[in-house]
């Protein structure tokens, strides 16, 4: 789904250099008592924002599908599983899920080995890029996709392979949404696992597989099962991709609370789907919960810069180069299709188009989305690291009870379920005063930061969790207020995952499309919801636009990750 | 070090600027007195600024426009938030859906001033007076007319055409469960062919290798040869179901215009679809919204609409573009059908076709 679109795993890469600091586990436990109720304190303002801004539309639109006449239909659930459209559309949701993560690790797997242990030139920008479809709106990757493995794609005039309304180009799709997920989760973690262990394994006598097996494995294991469920979150919940390649024939989950909600208006079987896919999504969160927590267990890291090095021998630099053109095949060829389309009118036709509000689709110039964009998308990333922020420092604690683990879930729970239902929910729920937002600009940040949230927490907590227990304690015993040891000890070492946080909050906010095109005031579109309105009429200049428009939009969202890229490496010597 | 703290200060100074503008440029028009009206409307929604000025400095009001999304959205959203409505005036519900808006009591009863000048064809809940038409435009098949100057054939006139097999595998339309236009052509077959004939229709339609898409996006721009886009993407079907006004666009939105336009529409296969706007039952500025729906149908309105929303104005006498004359044409026999017998018949005619289609 496209309020889904973020990378919600921590990088591993985070973390201060090992050699500072052996163990990374902090001591547990300090002050109980107050901890918990400055963690309280802590977790009031999140609670209440997911309360108010998720929680309560999400339940006013199901209540609404499920009651009716002051009456709860709960018999409703029964009636609309049992039909055999439905139960049809939850196997497809399934299984398409399954085989998109199962092909996704395939691919993306040798992917994450190079970007971890080889260095070669341009391997920065190359790891901006292949995030760059991440944070992309479906609405213009699926068109862009549509012309590679459409009629007259590449495949086609190659080979006369076509794969549009196939399976199989959902599911190619999927892997160029996620590749990224996997490259960034296993990858990061990898970079920083110490190869030397794996060396000493070979030199007591293990084979390369063996010592592979044996050491790098089992440390990677948990990362990968992270990786793959966060995969399969992102594509039990795909409706932008199924939706344009699928045809009409293929439906999941989300596509068919879409269609419930929006084109049949049946709101009780969109409520009892939406209730089906809150199970699913909250089953899938725990087990990804739990997986977390076991690869939090000590592993002994290093810093990755000492562990990437040039690839050697043949068999390496196959392996480079087979990773690269998987890259350029897969992931750039159709984002330079959207360019190539952009730039196919004389002189920069499209984009100076863009400066004129003669089409009238608008109420201003398209280019003026760009600038509506950022404005939206920064003030959805100053929210977004307020309330993820103080939720993470609130569940930094190892002794975390049942309830502050049930609110680390609560707070990932708005990557799975449908931006309709959220859009819908906003417009009924919160349309009376004091919380009479509809008519507000706020409402679009608000729903923006509800995706930005969980990327901020999975980037900060890691690193929070990792700083040493007894730096604030010392500090504590030396007289500093619980506000100067959060600012002398924990803020100086969290300063770049902050950043690297807000970034992608930045860049989520930007491609946001599902719950913004249900709230997005119509003088102040942003560009998804400018580029779907453009594709949506006829005429050569309002598809160039659009596709123009779509191009601004993705070097937008490079330049935002290449800048994150920056702050990842020079990180030598900081701590 | 450095850079990053100095980083830090730029991203919160652009991020408080950014705050203050938003504030800033939105607190004009929040005021909620009874000198704005707000108008609830699709994405479709377009004028001439300067049209709306004029009515603005007449009248006195200042217009608030919302654009709700596509049209079933933007009816259902209105529907949704009626107790408490976002606007005065919704504008865009269409024959397909005007049953759903009317019996949930959508709309207030209001004859709008002018109404008797709107042609007798389109005029619909006459004792009531809920809603008042604005436009209408017709569903159509479109044809790439390259292609059938390519391979000298006649282009398709009628349904009974598009099932004869020197046009096998040229249709593309979209589903009639997601898209507007689909569901347009699925009612046009249904009033032509009838309860008892329409599936039998389709069969014959299915078996002559037509294609079904989601969206009219898909079905235009990237299946259909002739559109601009399609072109680009190369698409192979000739034929796709779109709307009367869509040859004319491809005139009017390329750079430099074509002398003709390079797609045509088949006359006999038209639905015609009217859209209707009407004052909302708890509109917090019932005056205001029925001067706004005056001005709707005034000469005034009716004439800057066509070239903006690519529609047919419904007042005698307003003024049709020239290029909708030459290149897009309005059938003169169009399919239509009663609102009441769509709204009774929607949903188990889409069910059928999908499962006859689709499956």
């Amino acid at each position: 789904m496209d309020l889904a679109r973020t990378e919600v795993e921590p990088r591993a890469g985070e973390k201060p250099p090992a050699r500072r600091r052996p163990r990374l586990r902090p001591c547990p436990r300090t002050h109980p008592r107050t901890g918990s109720a400055a963690r309280l304190a802590l977790m009031a303002v999140p609670v209440v924002f997911f309360g108010l801004f998720f929680a309560y539309p999400v339940a006013a639109i199901t209540a609404r599908g499920l009651r009716i006449d002051g009456v709860w239909r709960f018999g409703r659930i029964g009636d609309v599983l049992a039909q055999s459209d439905i139960r049809h559309v939850l196997w497809f949701t399934t299984w398409q899920a399954l085989a998109s993560t199962a092909l996704t690790l395939l691919i993306a797997l040798p992917g994450a080995y190079v970007f971890a242990r080889f260095d070669f030139r341009g391997k920065q920008v190359l790891r901006a890029v292949v995030t760059v479809p991440f944070v992309l709106p479906t609405v213009v990757v699926g068109t862009a996709f549509l012309a590679l493995l459409g009629r007259g794609g590449l495949l086609d005039e190659l080979w006369g392979v076509r794969l549009d309304t196939t399976v199989w180009a959902i599911l190619l799709a999927h892997v160029f949404f996620n590749y990224a997920v996997v490259v960034r989760t296993v990858g990061g973690l990898w970079s920083q696992l110490d190869p030397r262990q794996e060396e000493a394994a070979r030199m007591l006598g293990a084979s390369r597989f063996a010592a592979w097996r044996r050491v790098t494995l089992p440390a990677l294991g948990p990362a990968v099962a992270a990786a793959a469920l966060m995969v399969f979150l992102f594509t039990f919940t795909s409706f932008g991709v199924v939706q344009i390649l699928g045809g009409p024939t293929f439906s999941t989950l989300e596509v068919e609370i879409y269609r419930q909600t929006s084109e049949i208006f049946d709101l009780s079987t969109a409520a009892v789907l939406t209730l089906v896919q809150f199970v699913a999504v909250g089953a899938i969160l725990a087990v990804h919960a739990w997986t977390v927590r076991r690869r939090e267990t000590a592993l002994r890291l290093v810093d990755a810069s000492v562990t990437a090095r040039r690839p050697r021998g043949a068999g390496q630099w196959t392996l480079l180069a087979a990773v690269l053109a998987t890259i350029a095949v897969l992931l750039v060829l159709p984002l330079a299709v959207l360019v190539e389309r952009s730039l196919d009118a004389p002189g920069f036709g499209y984009y100076k188009a863009l400066t004129s509000d003669e089409g009238g689709i608008f109420l201003v110039p398209p280019i003026e989305a760009v600038g509506n964009s950022l404005q939206y998308a920064l003030a959805a990333t100053a929210i977004a690291l307020l309330i993820g922020g103080l939720a993470a420092a609130a569940l930094t604690r190892r002794d975390a009870g049942r309830l502050v683990r049930g609110f680390d879930a609560l707070l990932m729970l708005p990557l799975g379920v449908s931006a309709v239902t959220v859009g819908f929910g906003f417009l009924i729920a919160l349309d009376k005063p004091p919380l009479d937002l509809r008519s507000t600009w706020i409402i679009v940040p608000l729903a923006q930061a509800l995706v930005g949230v969980p990327f901020v927490v999975r980037t900060m907590l890691p690193v929070l969790r990792a700083v040493d227990g007894r730096l604030r304690e010392a500090a504590a015993v030396l007289g500093a207020s619980p506000w100067r040891v959060w600012r002398e000890v924990d803020l100086p070492m969290v300063r770049r995952a902050l950043l690297i946080a807000a970034g992608f909050a930045f860049a989520v906010s930007l491609g946001e499309f599902g719950a913004t095109v249900f709230i997005a005031r119509p003088d102040n579109p942003t560009l998804p919801v400018a580029v779907a309105r453009l594709l949506g009429r006829a005429g050569e200049l309002n598809y160039g636009q659009a596709m123009a428009l779509s191009t601004i939009l993705m070097v937008v969202c490079a330049v935002a990750l290449l800048v994150l890229e920056r702050l990842r490496t020079d990180r030598t010597g900081e701590f | 070090m450095s850079t990053t703290r100095k980083f830090t200060a730029v991203a919160v100074g652009i991020g408080l600027a950014a705050l203050t503008a938003c504030g800033s440029s939105d607190s004009g028009d929040e005021g909620s007195g009874s000198k704005t009206v707000t108008l609830v409307s699709h994405d479709s929604f377009a004028y001439t600024k300067a049209v709306l000025k004029e009515f603005e400095k007449e009248s006195g009001y200042k217009v608030r426009v919302l654009k709700d999304g596509d049209a079933g959205t933007a009816v259902n959203k209105a529907i949704l938030t009626k107790d408490n409505p976002q606007g005065d005036v919704f504008f865009g519900v269409d024959n397909t859906l005007l049953s759903r808006a009317l019996d949930n009591g959508l709309f207030q009863s209001y004859e709008a001033k002018g109404s008797e000048l709107i042609l007798p064809q389109y005029r619909v809940d006459q004792d009531k007076h809920r809603v008042t038409p604005i436009d209408s435009g017709d569903i159509c098949v479109n044809y790439d007319k390259a292609y059938f100057s390519k391979h000298k054939l006649a282009p398709p006139t009628s349904f009974d055409d598009l099932i004869k097999p020197e046009y096998k595998n040229l249709l593309v339309t979209e589903n009639a469960s997601t898209s507007s236009p689909g569901l347009g052509f699925l009612l046009g077959t249904a009033a032509k062919y009838g309860d008892d004939g329409w599936q039998g229709y389709w069969k014959k339609l299915k078996a002559n290798g037509v294609k079904v898409v989601d969206g009219w996006e898909q079905a235009y721009n990237v299946e259909f040869s002739g559109s601009a886009g399609g072109k680009k993407a190369k698409g192979d079907r000739p034929l796709v179901v779109s709307y009367a006004s869509s040859p004319p666009a491809e005139i009017i939105y390329a750079d430099p215009k074509p002398k003709t336009a390079p797609t045509g529409v088949a006359d006999g296969t038209c639905f015609r679809q009217v859209e209707y706007a009407g004052l909302l039952s708890n509109a917090k500025n019932t005056k205001g919204g029925k001067a706004l729906l005056d001005f709707l149908i005034s000469k005034k309105f009716q004439d800057d609409m066509p070239l903006n929303m690519f529609v047919y104005p419904v007042r005698e006498a307003a003024e049709v573009p020239q290029e909708f004359r030459k290149f897009g044409p309005q059938a003169e026999n169009p399919e239509t059908l009663d609102p009441a017998r769509i709204a009774d018949n929607r949903d188990e005619w889409v069910k059928s076709w999908t499962s006859l289609v689709l499956k």
